[in-house]
């Protein structure tokens, strides 16, 4: 089973996506992600409204075998979170990169350039096999 | 053997399996608010009842049907002795609430099994009333904080916690009102010890630490990483999660570890397999001491007689009473009857388990062991990923052992390792058993790459077949109604 790589968004360490979209930005977590953890349970959505800084965690991703912290990749104001995975969190299983988690109004856009691409999330994480 | 029915299903109306008597004091009717039209009990006779619950029990996989590597655990056979012991009427038929003059016997035990377990790990002064391991790490971190409080370290919120940490440890922290900060591992599984440089300053409380650690490792740098934290004015607490391996051989107080937790139900073999009872000691550094939550026992030597103490900065009460005292009696059943030597013997024993089987999966080769190229100490992490067979996971291994009679390793534990089998075989095994669950996994590599399958819809011989996971996760049913059957015939 091969691991997709969305060449459309920027790769945090952590697995989260970034997907620039009008003036917001879009973030979910990665195939690998969601290859890792298998089925998803439960999503815990952050606050709408939150203000978060790059880095901090605003929610968890719960499958059968581990509970993941998710972090946000950029600063700024949660604006929406995608409520269709109270019911059904087997979407990031799915669809990693159809079915985002949250949406944020940036405040800095340049963050997302500490963010890696494609080529460098899938480098990165030949490195992380053992 | 299939799944029975559940005991609502044998139900019949009117069926019973005791005779009450007639009331000898005056009946007093029930308020006419509190009756009720009907109580879904399930009616049955005395052999039918004794039948389906030994049959349930039959079903049920324990240390004493068979191997149970289950890793980080430590399923050691438990000594029946202890059973007796702790069921002696002196120990079984006293109150918590009775004076102490009248308990002093049970109150000695605990008094010497403070001192004993005290001794083994190096700590100057004990609390027994921890219920469990993460209720010790919890009355662990609360002991650090108050010494940095008393000290007027108010700033002090950080706890730093390795990346191969047992989850209990962050969520301990959690628990306590403080921030986890995880520290990455080395090539070869230690702290690493820059990224702990790194993350210490006046805001860290202090770092959790497990020797061996969840890789089964002895963390070499330990010394240097208490060091460093007590350089940056931090408490180093070990979590004695994995003592099993060490007993006899090093003292984590004299690593400069300044609290650390026991797992009586672990180390000192007590039957925790259905979830315990557990016991969580809690041993300190004499600096420590004044904090300990109370009441622990103590020798008034003017009086000849054990009392009840509280010391006096005592972060206060964590569990009723004294603990779980039943654990405790096991345990000092089992300390005495191993006495020093026998205790050294244990963790010798149980390292080299783990390293015969670890050699031999190493020479096997089809499960990588990824820290492999070290000696482990009481448990070892292999991989489930079969070479020839990449569709087959830990998963479908860990289900198809069952049908080879064995009880699965740990699984998908420690996170650090992909697709990990974490396999703690103990000191009470004998080679053959070894021999007999390697071989095991010697077949099982072979079935995943010439019927995959096989695996995929293992166990095929147990009560239950494969359970769906996912489904009781996100749609869990927590009570069982009597059936509809059993209801109409009622």
């Amino acid at each position: 089973m091969t691991l997709k790589y969305d060449p459309n968004v920027k790769y945090a360490k952590t697995d989260e996506w970034a997907r620039v979209e009008g003036d917001l930005v879009v973030v979910g977590i990665s195939d690998y992600a969601q290859d890792q953890l298998s089925d998803i349970v439960y999503v815990e959505l952050p606050e709408v409204g939150a203000q978060v800084s790059a880095g901090d965690v605003v929610g968890t991703v719960e499958s059968v075998k581990a509970a993941a912290d998710l972090m946000t990749p950029v600063s700024g104001e949660i604006v929406e979170v995608n409520e269709a995975l109270d019911d059904s969190p087997e979407l990031l299983n799915e669809d990693p990169y159809g079915a985002w988690i949250f949406k944020v109004k940036p405040s800095d856009l340049a963050e997302l350039d500490d963010l890696m691409t494609a080529a460098e999330y899938e480098a990165y994480n030949a490195t992380r096999e053992h | 053997m299939k799944f029975d029915d559940y005991i609502y299903d044998l139900s019949s109306p009117g069926r019973t399996g005791v005779d009450l008597p007639e009331p000898d004091v005056p009946p007093t009717p029930i308020p006419e608010e509190f009756l009720r039209e009907d109580l879904p009990l399930p009616e049955l006779s005395l052999p039918q009842v004794t039948r389906h619950y030994l049959r349930l029990s039959q079903k049920n996989y324990a240390v004493d049907k068979g191997f149970y590597p289950l890793g980080s655990c430590t399923m050691k056979y438990n000594p029946k002795v202890n059973e007796w012991a702790v069921r002696l009427p002196g120990f079984a038929n006293i109150h918590p609430l009775q004076h102490p003059h009248t308990v002093q016997g049970a109150m000695g035990l605990m008094y010497e099994l403070q001192e004993m377990i005290g001794e083994i790990a190096g700590f100057d002064a004990v609390s027994l009333q921890p219920a469990a391991g993460a209720h010790g790490e919890l009355t662990g971190v609360l002991i650090m904080r108050a010494a940095q409080l008393a000290r007027g370290e108010t700033q002090r919120h950080k706890v730093l916690v390795p990346d191969s940490a047992h989850g209990t440890n962050p969520a301990s922290t959690s628990m306590a009102g403080f921030t986890a900060v995880e520290i990455p591992s080395d090539k070869d599984g230690n702290v690493h010890i820059e990224a702990l440089k790194a993350a210490l300053d006046d805001e860290v409380i202090g770092i959790m630490i497990t020797n061996p650690n969840t890789l089964g490792l002895f963390e070499s740098n330990i010394v240097e990483v208490c060091e460093l934290v007590h350089e940056a004015g931090g408490l180093v607490y070990g979590d004695g999660a994995n003592l099993n391996a060490i007993v006899g051989i090093v003292r984590p107080g004299d690593l400069g570890i300044d609290v650390m937790h026991f797992n009586l139900h672990k180390t000192f073999s007590t039957p925790h397999g259905g979830g315990g009872p557990g016991s969580g000691p809690v041993g300190v550094t004499a600096e420590l001491a004044p904090f300990l939550p109370g009441p622990i026992v103590a020798l008034n030597e003017a009086e000849d007689a054990y009392i009840w103490h509280y010391p006096e900065k005592s972060i206060g009460r964590i569990k009723s009473f004294y603990g779980n005292f039943g654990v405790m009696v096991r345990a000092y059943a089992y300390i005495k009857m191993h006495g020093a030597e026998g205790l050294r013997r244990v963790s010798e024993t149980a390292v080299l388990n783990a390293n015969y089987l670890q050699a031999r999966l190493l020479q096997m080769g089809d499960y990588p062991v990824p820290y492999g190229h070290r000696f482990c100490k009481h448990e070892t992490v292999a991989q489930g990923k079969i070479a020839g067979a990449e569709d087959v996971r830990t998963l479908d291994i860990a289900k198809r052992l069952i049908d080879y009679d064995f009880h699965p390793p740990t699984i998908y534990f420690p996170l650090i390792v992909h697709e990990a089998l974490m396999i703690e075989p103990t000191e009470t095994e004998d080679k053959e058993t070894i021999d007999a669950f390697l071989d095991a996994l010697d077949k099982i590599a072979d079935e995943a790459r010439e019927n995959p399958d096989l695996l995929h819809e293992a166990p095929h011989h147990a009560p239950v077949r494969r359970l769906d996971e996912v489904r009781a996760a996100r749609h869990p049913i927590l009570i069982r109604l009597p059936s509809a059957k059993a209801a109409s015939e009622r």
